[in-house]
């Protein structure tokens, strides 16, 4: 049954549940965004208000990296934390790309020994709850020296960022034809030319996808760098407890913080759609 | 310019044996035909000579020179595979100039020599369209194209004709042989379609479970079958084949069928006293005589126009079916069906296949 033809009322009745869903996801957002142009006074009066006077405070704040409380003034490297979890992100994700692209590649098109356990084994690194991981890791950690550097925490995002990564682009491999990975050999390419040439062109919405979902969960751990980190490598999750202070809870500058450490990712996500909704195929093949 | 030999090539996935001791010769400027049922092998086959697979055994030969183990990069072939497999991110124009590319040539001598190959094939006003844009039948000459650009040694085509619709593919089918001509490289193509490989081939290799039944040239293939699966695959409508015992009769090899007995040409004799199968051609049947000695009545089932033939469907005394074609000219005379009408066997016309193992019994030399 075509959408058009069914009644307006029924159209409209669509279009509110459509709105009522909407509104339900995105209201928190919308509050946070709000409350991030109000003073901590505002945000806790009773009953709450759509009205106030907007106040750039919080983000002056954050930025500045002074916060005015009424027990006086906390040094918050907020922007230092924002800075940690840009590099931490795309260190680990380029890293996994490096690794996890040309793996994916090898357990999509050939068959060996094992190929199987290794690439579910990989898989597995998701299913642990991290905590139970990351406790023993500290310890090993502090005896190499890994404590507290970016080189150990990007080591330990590749439990997240790798198995994502590794399977998905897998996917993507299996789903494209080798024929056309045989023409260009055939044509007299080497494999690695066919390989940058022609695999990985051709997988790239795949590879745009895993890698923006990497970089988000990775953007959101939490749990990692909080054991594993000190305040100077510590990304915007951990940073932001730095507003629960002696004289309560910011809310205003967590708000205003929330806000400031969405925009990287919304723009990575706006910015990688376009490759995202490239057809995979592409009429290449027939069939 | 090179030849392309496939000496006792054996290869198998598992279990499955694929290809089982096959040996082709192609010489530089000859068109081998290889044809076989869906699973036969053939696609595998041309694998093996672009060397995405390696064969288990066997040796594979261009220019005199063995090739195992070499990289496709390196062995002087061009492929058109029957999905085209075209590269989708690249225009019509790159798909074609990408094995020139391949080998650095400079960009106004790849220019001149996709221009010329893609005005051959008609294609030169789509050149800066993407595979997605391409109708099946340019996509096809695309791949075409950047199979021959090059001038390839060898050129393997494989079904490059089973995704195009049934005009272009009548059309391509006069034209390909003139442009085969042209680059003079050993071809070896393969199709499901009998007649696609009568038209096409030199020779033609018949491919069934992984055993070339029978190589020979168009016309041997169609009149002197190796074996019954052979007459079987060539011919439309399929031959005729009636279990027969030919016994010894005055000296000479005779068949009891329809009813009547049939005298057998002289050198047939190894044949009596053998389980046989006998062939008949539908064309072959010869219609009329009515009554006179010798020829049988049969009632016609059913009457179909095919093309330029017609073909009648026709119950022999016992109940045997016949199939036999008439020019369609004369399937006027037939009416609708449902009449008796006479036909007689021409002997010499007649096939002899052992039952058991499916061989031809050939005539011995007079």
């Amino acid at each position: 049954m075509s959408m058009r033809k069914t009644n307006p009322i029924a159209r409209a009745l669509r279009a509110l549940a459509l709105l009522l869903v909407g509104l339900f996801f995105l209201f928190p957002i919308f509050w946070v965004l709000l409350m991030s142009f109000q003073t901590n006074q505002d945000i806790l009066r009773i009953p709450p208000s759509l009205f106030f006077s907007p106040t750039l405070e919080n983000f002056y704040a954050i930025i500045s990296g002074k916060l005015v409380t009424s027990a006086g003034t906390l040094e918050v490297p907020f922007m230092g934390n924002l800075l940690n979890s840009v590099i931490l992100s795309t260190a680990s994700v380029a890293v996994s790309l490096l690794f996890g692209v040309p793996a994916a590649y090898a357990f999509a098109r050939f068959r060996f020994r094992l190929g199987e356990d290794i690439a579910f084994t990989l898989l597995s690194f998701r299913f642990a709850p991290p905590l139970l991981v990351v406790l023993p890791l500290a310890l090993y950690f502090q005896d190499l020296g890994l404590n507290n550097s970016y080189l150990g925490l990007v080591w330990v995002y590749q439990l997240i960022s790798l198995p994502l990564i590794l399977w998905i682009v897998r996917g993507y491999f299996e789903d494209m034809s080798p024929d056309i990975e045989h023409a260009f050999r055939i044509d007299g390419h080497s494999w690695f030319a066919t390989f940058m040439k022609v695999s990985i062109p051709l997988a790239r919405p795949g590879i745009a996808a895993a890698a923006l979902l990497a970089f988000i969960f990775c953007w959101n751990n939490f749990i990692f760098a909080l054991i594993l980190a000190s305040a100077d490598k510590q990304p915007v999750t951990v940073g932001a407890l730095a507003f629960v202070t002696a004289s309560g809870i910011q809310y205003g500058q967590i708000a205003a913080s929330i806000v400031l450490s969405i925009i990287p990712t919304l723009a990575l996500a706006l910015y990688a759609q376009r490759y995202l909704v490239e057809g995979l195929s592409l009429g290449a093949v027939k069939g | 310019m090179s030849d392309l030999i496939l000496d006792r090539i054996s290869k198998s996935y598992g279990k499955t044996q694929v290809l089982s001791e096959a040996s082709i010769e192609v010489k530089a400027g000859e068109t081998v035909v290889v044809c076989g049922p869906s699973g036969a092998g053939k696609t595998v086959l041309l694998r093996l000579v672009a060397g995405v697979v390696e064969p288990d055994t066997g040796d594979i030969r261009i220019a005199g020179r063995s090739v195992l183990n070499v990289g496709p990069e390196r062995r002087d072939v061009g492929m058109a595979f029957q999905n085209f497999a075209l590269y989708p991110h690249l225009t019509a124009f790159e798909n074609i100039a990408s094995p020139l590319r391949a080998r650095g040539l400079e960009a106004g001598e790849i220019k001149k020599r996709v221009d010329e190959i893609s005005k051959l094939l008609r294609i030169e006003h789509v050149l800066g369209h993407t595979p997605r844009e391409l109708s099946n039948g340019q996509k096809q000459r695309t791949s075409l194209a950047r199979s021959l650009v090059r001038g390839p040694g060898v050129l393997l085509l494989d079904d490059p004709l089973r995704n195009v619709d049934a005009k272009l593919r009548y059309e391509m089918r006069l034209e390909l042989p003139r442009l085969l001509r042209n680059f003079g490289s050993a071809v070896l193509y393969v199709t499901q379609d009998y007649k696609e490989a009568m038209a096409l081939a030199d020779r033609i290799a018949v491919l069934r479970a992984g055993r070339i039944e029978q190589l020979a040239p168009a016309s041997a293939i169609y009149d002197a079958p190796e074996s019954i699966e052979v007459a079987r695959l060539f011919g439309d409508p399929t031959i005729n084949l009636y279990p027969i015992r030919p016994e010894a009769e005055g000296g000479a090899a005779v068949v009891r069928l329809f009813g009547q007995t049939w005298r057998l040409p002289r050198g047939r004799e190894a044949a009596i006293d053998r389980d046989c199968m006998l062939g008949l051609r539908p064309e072959d049947v010869r219609i009329g005589g009515d009554g006179h000695p010798g020829s049988v009545a049969f009632e016609l089932e059913a009457v179909t126009p095919l093309n330029v033939r017609g073909v009648l469907y026709l119950r022999g005394p016992a109940g045997e079916e016949l199939l036999a074609t008439v020019p369609e000219r004369d399937i006027g005379q037939f009416g609708r069906g449902h009449r008796r009408i006479w036909i007689d066997l021409p002997a010499e016309k007649l096939h002899l296949f052992d039952r058991q193992s499916g061989a031809r019994i050939a005539p011995a030399a007079a």
